[in-house]
């Protein structure tokens, strides 16, 4: 009966909370149907306007999404790990991710539906032109979005049902979550892709679009004969899938979903989704440890925390590799957007952007130290912790340090140091050296994970000197090579720096890291374990670090967004159809950090909101011990 | 002998890491290193010393006990009252440091590289996108380098007679007139300068001046004349063929990916 009625409150409190918000925007919009705009090529919003409408709507859209993509992707590795190893914790860790996720999806589609009546009531004209292009796209969004809802429902409420010699079929069917999530996202994508880069290579186009490009470009130039247009095309120039007077559409459907951008900005997302889902599950497992009245719990929540930043981490690695080649993309794509992203106009919100990932670095490092402080054994690493932190540190300071520098000194200093570039901390600001700091920074946290990961262990193997060599031997070669190819980063054309050089660096990072895993596992396969992990015995500060990094990631998501979205400037659909309503204008950066700051604080009332109903009706079904076995489990990873 | 504390090594590596940064790194070894940047690396510094006393409970102890003591012991009154005095007195030097009115003129607010327009053109002709836009005597290169040799050398003639006196001799923006001017002219010895951008954002650049640049990022105040006055499109193009010989840089290309 308990469990019915709290069903039936949570029901209400969905009701009421929709009721409410639906309540909210039809009122607000109520004035602005008073005034005849049926032609209308924009409409305003009442009181805060129609980008800041659809600007909240949007960003706390691709917040709530971003959540439930990728929880679901580790929730099933987990669910995965526990029918393995048969050790009940992972199962039930990987259901309550469900849980929250559940909660999140129904807000997902509620934001979703906001943006969109938002999105034809303020900017008609726009979407008219979008949907004209990707129709197909949208149905195929809608059909792929049941998928998404029923596949989550039978996956969530036949979690307990499956159990036992259907675990299997449970399996396949989140797999098969993240297939439909997966594919919801690349297709949303292509939307928001196309409108800052409607473009692809010539190599990609189809015989009917490569004539009917040569065509039309003849006849906005008579005298340009055939031969001479297609001078120096080759299968990597690009080409406009829209007359460039006109605007009108010339590709077909997947040239224009395949657009130069599209691939990397799938690529950024699916893995900021990991990162994004761990910190945000860190952050509800450190606030529940907070909170948690017995050992048991605290040990719980602290190893959910543990592993919600593992799993953020997991996804914060390779996320700077994935955001250069979206920036490569959009250099490659458009120059001018390229000098505006990173020399120009957007220039300072990267240097913030660096500010932000040395937070989500040193912070997740922080973490992993004060975890091997709960670790018997993991003494003998403090003393590498110095090294490690000034390593990081002047990581950090070198990838913020910005290149120009005539914005935040006075006309004197500049003077002082010769014009506005430091004759020697200028060549911070440049890539070559950001990307070799951000190698090593990468390096050294994969370093402390290692050092977490042996703490307490002992190997047994007759090798292990030789091993320790190979090790230290690896992560030296690799420094040396990602500096050295740094370096040569100053002197080389830039063509060959960005196209050979930082990928060379990047597989450097990589193959260290995947060579040192194999080492050492093999390494620590028989190992004895001399300290046990005493769960729930983590510092208070540390917990804390989780909520800022779960802060943090969404700031950056925020901001981010901004610069993806204010590439286009003046354009709806860069170079294709103008904007020219009253919003035409780039918000200035102070703007932006006001606004992402605003959604922050919504996204995680709302967030906070959610998991409190989500929890209020399980609170009383909960055992009085749950993990009471787990207090003081030996294995962590 | 009494053993230092934690609290006061670690004041102790802050302030040498102040005094390195403002006297050692931005006097003896470079040139002054700006305030906001030495405020933004003693932070971090802080951080790290914060990150690295805090991550242990007991090296935290340790750390705090010397402030709890200040705070709360009966023997250490005289600290109390000196620090009592001494921190508004800091505070108050600070805010007036930054409220006071100064000789100096503020810095410049503009954008570190002005955006180019999309598509590049010499006074009213279209030349064509600023993306696809190569120099058209480029090719000689490897054509003819003869043909190439002689278009470097007008280049030359051109900077020396219109470009030398803001840009200078060695084209390092330390000529003659450069010290009357804000912004400083470009110097093209500077590594982020010639390799970051294509050749056509170069002409855009020296054909429109400073009254060419973009409403965006203002205020510019870029004494450049116009070129596109004086020179002919081809004088432009070989200068800037120039400025890369010279200098040894080469100029951002896209090579296969573009």
């Amino acid at each position: 009966m308990r469990c019915c009625s709290s069903l039936i409150t949570k029901k209400r409190l969905y009701f009421i909370l929709g009721f409410v918000l639906f309540g909210s925007v039809l009122l607000a919009v109520v004035p602005a149907f008073a005034q005849d705009m049926t032609d209308a090529e924009y409409r305003p919003f009442p009181l805060i306007g129609s980008r800041n409408a659809a600007w909240i709507a949007a960003q706390l859209h691709l917040l709530f999404g971003s959540f439930i993509l990728g929880v679901p992707m580790f929730a099933v590795i987990i669910e995965f790990i526990g029918w393995k190893t048969k050790e009940e914790r992972y199962d039930r860790m990987a259901q309550e991710f469900i849980k929250l996720c559940m909660g999140a999806f129904s807000t997902t589609a509620l934001l979703g539906g906001v943006l969109v009546f938002i999105l034809v009531w303020c900017y008609p004209k726009v979407l008219s032109k979008l949907s004209g292009i990707f129709g197909p796209t949208m149905i195929f969004y809608v059909v792929l979005f049941f998928g998404e809802t029923f596949t989550l429902y039978i996956y969530s409420y036949g979690w307990d049902k499956m159990k036992g010699r259907f675990k299997w079929v449970h399996l396949v069917l989140g797999v098969l979550l993240n297939v439909w999530g997966t594919a919801i996202m690349f297709v949303s994508n292509t939307w928001l892709t196309y409108q800052t880069s409607p473009a692809t290579m010539f190599g990609k186009l189809s015989d009917k679009t490569k004539e009917a490009w040569i065509e039309n470009s003849i006849a906005q130039n008579p005298e340009l004969t055939r031969a001479e247009l297609l001078e120096g095309v080759t299968d990597k120039t690009v080409i406009p899938l829209h007359n460039e007077t006109t605007g009108e559409f010339w590709g077909t459907v997947w040239e224009a979903v395949n657009n130069f951008t599209w691939m990397p900005v799938n690529i950024h997302r699916l893995i900021g989704n990991i990162a994004f889902g761990g910190s945000i599950v860190a952050a509800y497992a450190a606030f529940r440890y907070l909170v948690a009245k017995t050992k048991e719990e605290k040990a719980h929540y602290d190893w959910m925390g543990y592993n919600g930043n593992f799993i953020a981490l997991c996804g914060l690695i390779p996320l700077p590799f994935a955001g250069y080649w979206l920036g490569r993309e959009i250099y490659m794509f458009n120059n001018t957007m390229g000098i505006n992203m990173m020399g120009s106009l957007f220039s300072w919100l990267f240097i913030i952007q660096a500010v932000m990932i040395g937070v989500l670095f040193i912070g997740a490092n922080y973490y992993l130290w004060s975890g091997m402080g709960r670790i018997q054994g993991a003494e003998i690493y403090a003393r590498y912790r110095p090294y490690m932190i000034a390593i990081i540190v002047i990581g950090v300071a070198i990838w913020m340090t910005p290149r120009t520098l005539s914005k935040i000194s006075t006309a004197s200093e500049l003077s002082a140091m010769g014009g506005s570039n430091h004759p020697h901390l200028g060549l911070f600001g440049l890539m070559t050296s950001k990307n070799t700091v951000v190698n090593i920074v990468i390096l050294t946290t994969f370093l402390s994970f290692l050092f977490y990961r042996r703490s307490g262990k002992t190997p047994t193997v007759s090798w292990k000197g030789i091993g320790n060599i190979v090790i230290t031997a690896i992560f030296f070669l690799g420094v040396v090579s990602i500096v050295v190819i740094g370096i040569v980063g100053f002197i080389v054309p830039t063509d060959t720096r960005v196209n050979v050089l930082t990928p060379w660096q990047v597989l450097v990072a990589l193959g260290v890291m995947v060579v040192v895993t194999v080492v050492d596992i093999f390494l620590y396969r028989k190992a004895t374990t001399s300290g046990t992990i005493n769960w729930g015995q983590m510092t208070e500060r540390s917990q804390y670090v989780l909520i800022l990094l779960a802060i943090t990631f969404t700031s950056l998501m925020g901001l981010m967004g901004y610069a993806r979205s204010g590439l286009r400037e003046g354009w709806h659909i860069f170079g294709v159809q103008k904007d020219t309503s009253v919003d035409a204008f780039t918000p200035a950066l102070g703007d932006a950090v006001n606004m992402v700051s605003i959604i922050m604080v919504i996204f995680f009332a709302l967030v906070g909101f959610i998991f409190w109903l989500g929890l209020w009706g399980d609170k009383k079904k909960q055992p009085a011990t749950p993990i009471e076995a787990e207090a003081t489990v030996e294995s962590g990873d | 002998m009494k053993r230092v504390s934690l609290f006061t090594i670690c004041f102790v590596i802050f302030i040498i890491s102040w005094v390195f940064l403002e006297f050692v790194m931005g006097g003896v070894i470079s040139k002054p290193i700006p305030s906001s940047v030495i405020s933004m690396y003693m932070a971090l510094i802080l951080i790290a010393i914060l990150v690295h006393v805090s991550v242990e409970d007991t090296r935290f102890r340790e750390f705090l006990r010397p402030i709890h003591e200040t705070l709360v012991d009966e023997n250490r009154h005289v600290r109390r009252i000196v620090l009592a005095v001494l921190i508004p007195l800091l505070m108050l030097g600070y805010t007036y440091s930054n409220l006071a009115q100064k000789a100096n003129p503020p810095g410049d607010p503009r954008d570190a590289h002005p955006s180019p327009p999309l598509e590049l053109t010499y006074k009213d002709e279209v030349i064509g996108s600023m993306q696809t836009v190569e120099n058209p005597h480029r090719h000689y290169e490897k054509d003819d380098p003869e043909k190439f040799k002689s278009h470097v050398e007008n280049g030359r003639r051109v900077y020396y007679q219109n470009c030398f006196y803001c840009h200078g001799d060695h084209l390092d923006g330390q000529g003659h007139f450069a010290d009357a001017l804000n912004p400083l002219p470009a110097n093209f010895q500077d590594p982020g300068i010639i390799p970051n951008f294509q050749e056509s954002f170069f002409f855009w650049r020296i054909s429109k001046g400073g009254p060419g640049l973009p409403a965006s990022g203002t205020p510019w105040n870029s004494a450049m004349p116009i070129w596109e006055d004086h020179l002919t499109k081809e004088e432009i193009w070989d200068v800037i063929l120039f400025l890369s010989d010279y200098t040894g840089y080469p100029y951002r290309t896209f090579g296969e990916g573009h």
